[in-house]
C-alpha cells in the first residue's frame, strides 16, 4: 500500500514540476518584447547602443525573476520534495 | 628596468597562488566524488562532519561550496597581488595596464550607477563581481561552482541587504519606519514583503541561472550518452565510447557556463549598486546633515 502511495507522490512531484514551468511563458514573452524594443531603439539611435544594451540586459534580468522562481520550485519538486514526502508517507 | 631574481621568484609564487586553488579544487573533486554510473545531478557534497543531516540549520557543516569559494578567494587575491606586484609610478608595463583598466572600468561603472557619494564602493562591487565570475567559471575546469549552491549566493545577498538597510537608515530611523506606511498605511505588509523579497530575488536569480545551466548541460550530456549507447552500442569497440557526447555539450557550455556566468556576475553587481544607491534617501540625508551642523553651531555658540 505504501509503495503505491510513494509512487503517486513521485508522479505528482514530477507533474507539479512540469506545471510549475508553465510560468516560463511569461518571462519569454516579456523578454522578447524588451529585446524587440531595444532593437528598435538601437535602429533609431545607433549611437546609444551601449546604454540601450546594458539597460535591456538589466531589464531582462529583472523580467526573468518570475521564471527563475518557477524554476526553483520545479527543481525543489524534482530533487528535494520526493525524499521528504516519501519519508512522510513511510512514517504513516 | 631589469627584473631581479627575487622579483621573479615572487612572481612565480603569485602565479602558483592563482593556479593552485583550481588544481586543489580538481583534486578534491576527484578524491571525494563518489563513483557513479553516468552523469548525476547532485548538490554540494558535505566534507565535514562525515555524518550529518543536511537539513539541520543549527549544526555547522563544511560543504563543497564553502571550500570552493575559499579557493576562489585565494585565487582572486593571487590575481590582485600579481597584477599590482612591482607597480611603480611612471613605469608602464602590461600588468599595470591591465590593473589600471580593471580599476578604471569599475570606477566608471560605480560613478555612473551610484553617483559620486558612493565612490568608495567600487572595490566592493569589483570583488563581488570577481568572486561571482570566478566561482561560476570554475565549473569549466570541473570544480563544483560555489554559486550553484544557494547558501553562497544568499550570503552575498544578505550582505547587500544589510548595506541597503544601513543606507536607508541614514535618512533617519523615523523616516525609515514611515517609509513602510506609504503611500497609505494599508500597504505596510506589502512593503515589508517587498523589502524581504529583495535579497531573496537577487539570490534566486543568480542561483537559478547557474544551476539551470548545469542541470541542462548534465541532462543533454546524459541524453547524448544514452543515444550513442542505443545507436552505436552494437558495434564492438566503438560502442563502448559515448561518441555523440563529443562536441555538442562543449558548445552549449559556452552559453550556459561562460556567457551566463559572466552575465550573472555583472547583473548581480549592477543590482547591488542600484539597490544600495536607489534606497538611499539623499534629500533627507542632506536635511539631517544640515540640521546637525546647525545644532553643532548653536552648541559652539552657547559654549562661547
Amino acid at each position: 500500500m505504501s509503495q503505491i502511495a510513494i509512487a503517486i507522490v513521485l508522479g505528482c512531484c514530477a507533474l507539479g514540476a512540469g506545471v510549475a514551468m508553465i510560468a516560463g511563458i511569461g518571462p519569454g514573452i516579456g523578454e522578447g518584447q524588451a529585446v524587440a524594443k531595444a532593437c528598435e531603439a538601437i535602429g533609431r539611435q545607433p549611437e546609444a547602443k551601449s546604454e540601450v544594451t546594458s539597460t535591456m540586459i538589466m531589464g531582462c534580468a529583472i523580467a526573468e525573476t518570475t521564471g527563475i522562481y518557477a524554476l526553483v520550485i520545479a527543481i525543489l519538486l524534482i530533487f528535494v520534495a520526493p525524499g521528504s514526502f516519501a519519508a512522510i508517507v513511510k512514517s504513516f | 628596468m631589469k627584473k631581479t631574481f627575487r622579483f621573479k621568484i615572487v612572481d612565480i609564487l603569485l602565479i602558483l597562488m592563482i593556479i593552485l586553488p583550481f588544481v586543489c579544487g580538481m583534486v578534491l573533486r576527484v578524491l571525494t566524488k563518489p563513483a557513479s554510473e553516468g552523469i548525476s545531478i547532485s548538490g554540494a557534497m558535505i566534507f565535514w562532519p562525515n555524518k550529518c543531516d543536511p537539513g539541520s540549520a543549527t549544526e555547522f557543516h563544511l560543504s563543497e561550496a564553502t571550500v570552493n569559494s575559499w579557493l576562489m578567494i585565494v585565487a582572486i587575491t593571487g590575481v590582485a597581488l600579481y597584477l599590482t606586484h612591482g607597480i611603480r609610478r611612471g613605469v608602464k608595463c602590461r600588468r599595470t595596464l591591465v590593473a589600471e583598466w580593471i580599476v578604471e572600468k569599475t570606477d566608471a561603472l560605480v560613478a555612473q550607477n551610484m553617483g559620486p557619494l558612493f565612490r568608495e564602493y567600487s572595490p566592493f562591487v569589483a570583488s563581488i563581481m570577481g568572486l561571482s565570475a570566478f566561482s561560476s567559471l570554475s565549473s569549466l575546469v570541473g570544480i563544483f561552482p560555489a554559486t550553484s549552491d544557494f547558501s553562497t549566493v544568499f550570503g552575498w545577498a544578505l550582505l547587500v541587504f544589510v548595506l541597503i538597510t544601513y543606507y536607508k537608515l541614514k535618512g533617519g530611523a523615523w523616516n525609515y519606519i514611515k517609509g513602510y506606511f506609504e503611500p497609505i498605511p494599508f500597504f505596510a505588509p506589502l512593503n515589508v514583503i517587498g523589502e524581504i523579497a529583495t535579497p531573496i530575488s537577487m539570490s534566486f536569480r543568480h542561483y537559478g541561472n547557474i544551476l539551470s545551466g548545469s542541470v541542462i548541460s548534465a541532462l543533454i550530456a546524459s541524453a547524448l550518452g544514452g543515444l550513442s549507447r542505443s545507436l552505436l552500442g552494437a558495434i564492438p569497440v566503438v560502442g563502448k565510447i559515448p561518441l555523440l557526447q563529443v562536441g555538442l555539450p562543449a558548445v552549449l557550455s559556452v552559453y550556459f557556463d561562460v556567457f551566463s556566468g559572466c552575465l550573472q556576475a555583472f547583473i548581480f553587481a549592477m543590482l547591488t549598486m542600484l539597490n544600495i544607491s536607489g534606497g538611499f534617501p539623499e534629500e533627507l540625508f542632506n536635511k539631517r546633515q544640515e540640521k546637525k551642523a546647525e545644532r553643532r553651531l548653536k552648541k559652539a555658540g552657547g559654549a562661547n
